[in-house]
């Protein structure tokens, strides 16, 4: 293995940018005479616009345009890339989500108007002089209230505020019931999985950039996915086609699923640009981040497990209400149904499930896909259910996930829910779960605890997840609009220097470094010679972006496939240079060798030869040393992972502190353990983070009550001991070329259980009766717990 | 923001007179004020920086009593009044963060009078007095209720006295988000009695528990407080914490802080 190849401890190269105040983020860009735009935003839920007289905003002092939804006429709705059927064969409702409000609003900080001018303080004095008029209408923000009759309708153009009746499997549920009528224990639990802001630390910006004579558009945008942005804004909503629009995105600081979607500013600045003539830019303000950005999770759900006298799982049952808010984004309506429901059957056994999920339309900031989407909603029901169960039948909490796991000689497994899991080893990773966290000498610190008063609890959580999005014929036959392969172009400079560009996008998780030493590994050559282009439209070739932990499992394999392709060519021109047959020739150590001599030319020979043609076997090879892959998965893959979170809480106050956590994760091939353990650490914090603080709360009005940093809690690295991470236990993803699985989701998936099950024991232990309690754990809501008797 | 002038006085008098200009309003460190200004919820004519105000800075003490000057930042009277009196010290230290620290000024904080600050306990737990441009208020008279004050127009905090207590402590229950105080308790030992100040619990503010001054005045122990019940009135009941869970914060937060103290 070469020092810097797949599975060296390498240091993020990116961070020395971004520690030293050198990231290129969006903001960042200024171009020749830009322009800047400030929305008018709706302040009441719901409501028609009876009045929008813009004349006076647009007399004011430097201002360039006021643009309302009449200039976008030409313009279609932002779409959703997913259709799903309902339980009786209709499709989802897809009311239209236009870019600026038409008539009515929708939605706490729905964009009315934008106004363009030379500052942004004058858009802002302008935006504040356009006389507008709203007759508010009753807000609904309650999803059995929207799903009420006589509830207040949203859309005028679809029949309810009901999205979609989806069941999973469907064919499943006559089974199901059947085996609850035979149970020998039945355990139901409801709770409420917490809406969270995904509050990326760089907030959402664009510009836009109009170029008339060659009639071509400019986006500059804080994405996740650039190429999506331009399919889906240039072709559905704008009317631009691909090749007349460009998408860039730089430097992204943090998206957490919130910046896959095309969202109305990025629209809008596009069009503006042409409209002024000039680039346009907008910059959110957090404020603005926290009535604009998607946001994530908010289900209401009933779980339902059933299980035989030895505690075996027999069945589990779902009803889940998805709140949508106010409008679809992309990933609105596939996040709560298939993303959600497959997740649900977790690493056990279960023989039959059936999960029912409602979407439901509410006068609330649109909700979609958030680190883990779907899998984090699955996983806590289950996750909490089984610990239930356990403490229900009096068995061990440990020991009812082992009895239930599927075994590791079953592998692969054929789930009820539709997918088949790979590979895995579930026993492992507990076993290192209980080994790491000492879980044997809990007892000895619960006593150390309550003799200072304070009452200690474990909580686990044994999760698995389908990750790796996607493969695209199976997502197809499930309503999917796209493909969910990935690309890759490994260009080699004529000199041995390499880049690679990849459709995926970094922002923050270390891919200029990853996907150099998967490249550098293949070769034998050093990662210094590999850089990592992504992020720009015209320079990758299409790709599908990142999320869903897609990035290396999808992306690096696409990046492993087009090395192939090019140690394919390099072998020729080996041969050809050494006059041998390319059958012959190994590659190690960055030298491609006859096999069995001491015959070998070196990787700067082979490079130069491809790009200087002097001798060459031109009859058979085409000059140039570039290829490109693209790699469709033949499956998802299915990281997972046991959690111990263990956590003090002080009864006299109801604040609970987490004081161990660990993770004893399978992410399959590791490429890069210190990036992988950077991974870990952010999304148990993130899990963390939702189940002890991170609380969305709309008035009945519809009003965003914890609408700025100041009322909407995020945790602080102060809040949280350091965690201890493990990625020992590897099962290889069985059908992709690295053997990888994926790792970003992991702790935002595994975590929230581990710490709600562990304040739940916690209290059990302490003698308080509660048998459940809903995120985010806050001192308030344990408090009041303890003392609701 | 909206545009506005802005003027650097260097001594009290001279922010007096710039104050008298119509809208003008005072800057202290900026902490509430320039967020403020930002949303667009207020709009000065001018903004009078009494940041360069000499006399207005500082901590030092004189014969048992420890005077901070109004525009002294948080993160100086943490470090400066350490010795002569630890329980402000530590209250300083534990506003806000670093930034907020270094900006943001006694004078500003009490001003403000935000009904969850952490400076308005000790002020009424200490009995401290408030000294202006043009007389000295008693911390007893200074707060009248949520973001209100005995200040008039234009008046300037320019120091606050602090006698000295024989023990003192602050405990703040922090909420999750802003990390202001949820509730906060001031508990001092004097040579007059206790005195018990809370802050972040009730709407009208900054407010002395009578019944457990009474109570540890008799014996300053967490014991003596026992028997009583959390105060009543008007307590404050939003997403972070229901009126009844802050009166028993207020209860539980007493008892710790005269253990600390
Ligand atoms: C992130 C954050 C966290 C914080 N956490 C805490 C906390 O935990 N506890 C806490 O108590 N506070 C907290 N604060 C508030 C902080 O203490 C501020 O310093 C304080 O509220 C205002 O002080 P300032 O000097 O910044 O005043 P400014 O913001 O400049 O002014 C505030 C008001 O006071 C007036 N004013 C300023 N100085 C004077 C003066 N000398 N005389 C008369 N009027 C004056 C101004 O005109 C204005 O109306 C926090 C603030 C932030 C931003």
């Amino acid at each position: 293995m070469p020092k810097d190849g797949i599975g060296a401890p390498m240091k993020r190269r990116e961070d020395l940018r971004f520690l030293a105040g050198d990231g290129r983020y969006t903001d960042d860009i200024n171009l020749h005479g830009q322009a800047y735009v400030w929305f008018l935003r709706s302040d009441v839920a719901h409501g028609r616009i009876t009045r929008l007289d813009t004349a006076a905003a647009a007399a004011m002092p430097g201002v360039l345009r006021v643009i309302t939804a009449e200039d976008f006429a030409h313009a279609g709705g932002m779409i959703t890339a997913w259709q799903v059927t309902n339980r009786d064969g209709t499709p989802q409702a897809e009311p239209k989500h236009p870019i600026l409000a038409e008539g009515k609003v929708r939605h706490i900080g729905e964009p009315i108007a934008g106004v363009v001018a030379e500052t942004l303080e004058q858009a802002r004095d302008a935006a504040e002089a356009i006389e507008l008029e709203i007759e508010e209408l009753p807000a609904v923000v309650d999803m059995a209230a929207a799903l009420a009759p006589g509830a207040p309708k949203l859309h005028e153009d679809i029949d309810s505020n009901l999205c979609f009746d989806w069941g999973f499997v469907d064919d499943n549920k006559a089974k199901v019931d059947a085996a609850f009528e035979s149970a020998h224990h039945v355990t139901t639990l409801e709770l409420v999985n917490n809406r969270c802001v995904a509050n990326a630390m760089e907030p959402r910006a664009a510009i836009g950039l109009y170029d008339r004579p060659m009639d071509h558009y400019t986006l500059y945008t804080t994405s996740q996915n650039p190429h999506v942005i331009r399919l889906v804004m240039g072709t559905f909503t704008l009317q631009i086609p691909e090749h007349k629009l460009r998408v860039v995105a730089p430097d992204v600081g943090g998206g957490f699923g919130s910046k896959i979607y095309n969202y109305n500013e990025e629209c809008f600045v596009t069009h503006a640009a042409k409209l002024v003539g000039r680039p346009v830019k907008w910059t959110a303000t957090r404020s603005e981040a926290f009535i604009s950005d998607a946001q994530g999770r908010d289900h209401v759900t009933k779980i339902q497990l059933a299980l035989d006298k030895d505690g075996m799982f027999l069945a589990f049952r779902t009803e889940t209400m998805a709140n949508l808010g106010a409008y679809l984004r992309l990933f609105a309506t596939v996040t709560p149904t298939y993303l959600h429901g497959p997740a649900a059957g977790g690493p056990y056994r279960t023989p039959v499930a059936h999960v029912h999920v409602k979407g439901v339309f509410t006068n609330t900031v649109p909700v979609d896909a958030y680190r883990g989407a779907g899998r984090p909603e699955g996983s806590y029901q289950l996750e909490r259910v089984v610990d239930k169960a356990a403490r229900e039948m009096g068995i061990d909490q440990a020991e009812i996930r082992r009895r239930n796991f599927v075994k590791p000689e079953e592998f692969p497994y054929q789930t009820p829910m539709a997918v088949v899991y790979d590979s895995g080893n579930y026993h492992a990773t507990l076993d290192k779960l209980l080994e790491l966290s000492d879980y044997a000498g809990f007892a000895k610190r619960r006593a150390e605890s309550e003799a200072r008063g304070k009452l200690r609890g474990f909580g686990f959580s044994t999760w698995v997840e389908a990750s790796g999005l996607a493969p695209s014929r199976l997502i197809g036959a499930l309503g999917a609009r796209a493909g969910l392969y990935e690309s890759a172009t490994v260009r080699v400079n004529p000199t041995g220097g390499i880049s690679v560009l990849t459709g995926t996008h970094s922002h923050g998780q270390g891919h200029e470094t990853v996907f150099a030493q998967i490249v550098a590994d293949k070769l034998g050559i050093d990662a210094g010679l590999v850089d990592i282009v992504h992020g720009d439209s015209d320079k990758t070739p299409f790709g599908m972006g990142t999320y869903g932990s897609r990035s290396a499992a999808v992306g690096g394999s696409a990046i492993a496939k087009a090395t192939d392709k090019i140690i394919a060519k390099a072998k020729k021109i080996a041969a050809h240079l050494l006059e041998a047959s390319d059958a012959d020739i190994e590659v190690a150590d960055g030298k491609f060798t006859v096999a069995g001599t001491d015959k070998a030319v070196d990787w700067a020979t082979i490079c130069l030869t491809a790009y200087v043609p002097h001798n060459y076997p031109m009859e058979t090879l085409e000059p140039g040393l570039e290829e490109t892959a693209f790699y469709d998965p033949a499956n998802f893959v299915y990281p997972a992972g046991a959690y111990g979170c263990e956590v003090e809480v002080d009864p006299d106050t109801g604040a609970v502190t987490v004081m161990r956590f660990v993770a004893a994760d399978d992410f399959g091939v590791v490429l890069n353990p210190v990036v992988v353990a950077g991974q870990q650490h952010g999304g148990i914090a993130q899990g963390i983070s939702q189940a002890l603080l991170e609380h969305t709360v709309y008035d009945e009005s519809g009003q965003l009550v914890s609408g700025s940093l100041m009322d909407y809690a995020i945790l602080r690295a102060g809040d949280v001991p350091g965690f201890t991470v493990d990625h020992s236990c590897v099962t290889r993803c069985e059908h992709n070329p690295l053997g990888v699985k994926g790792c970003g989701e992991a702790g935002a998936i595994g975590a929230p259980p581990a710490v709600v099950n562990a304040v739940v024991d916690a209290l059990q232990a302490g003698g308080y009766g509660i048998k459940d309690i809903d995120m985010p754990l806050t001192p308030s809501r344990v408090w009041a717990a303890m003392h609701e008797g | 923001m909206y545009a506005f002038d802005f003027v650097r006085p260097k001594t009290v008098a001279e922010a007096v007179k710039a104050l008298a200009a119509e809208d003008a309003q005072a800057l202290g460190g900026g902490q509430t004020l320039i967020p403020t200004l930002k949303q667009r919820l207020a709009a000065p004519a001018v903004l009078v920086s009494l940041s360069g105000i000499a006399e207005m800075s500082g901590v030092s003490l004189s014969g048992g009593t420890l005077t901070i000057g109004g525009g002294t930042p948080h993160a100086t009277v943490a470090k400066e009044a350490r010795a002569a009196y630890p329980a402000l010290a530590a209250l300083a230290g534990g506003i806000g963060d670093p930034a907020v620290r270094s900006r943001g000024t006694i004078g500003g904080s009490l001003a403000n009078n935000d009904p969850s600050a952490c400076y308005p306990a000790a002020v009424l737990g200490s009995g401290a007095t408030i000294v202006t441009d043009r007389r000295e208020i008693a911390a007893d008279d200074y707060f009248q209720g949520m973001f209100a004050t005995a200040l008039e127009p234009g008046e300037i905090i320019t120091a606050v006295r602090f006698p000295v207590p024989e023990k003192a402590h602050y405990e703040k229950f922090a909420q999750p988000a802003s990390r202001f105080a949820l509730v906060g308790v001031f508990v001092a030992r004097t040579g007059q009695g206790a005195r018990v100040a809370v802050t972040g619990a009730s709407a009208d503010g900054v407010f002395r528990w009578a019944e457990a001054e009474k109570a540890l005045s008799g014996g300053f122990s967490a014991a003596a407080l026992a028997g009583l019940a959390p105060p009543t009135g008007d307590m404050i009941s939003d997403l972070h914490g229901s009126a009844e869970y802050r009166a028993h914060l207020v209860k539980v937060l007493t008892g710790r802080a005269v253990a600390a103290a």
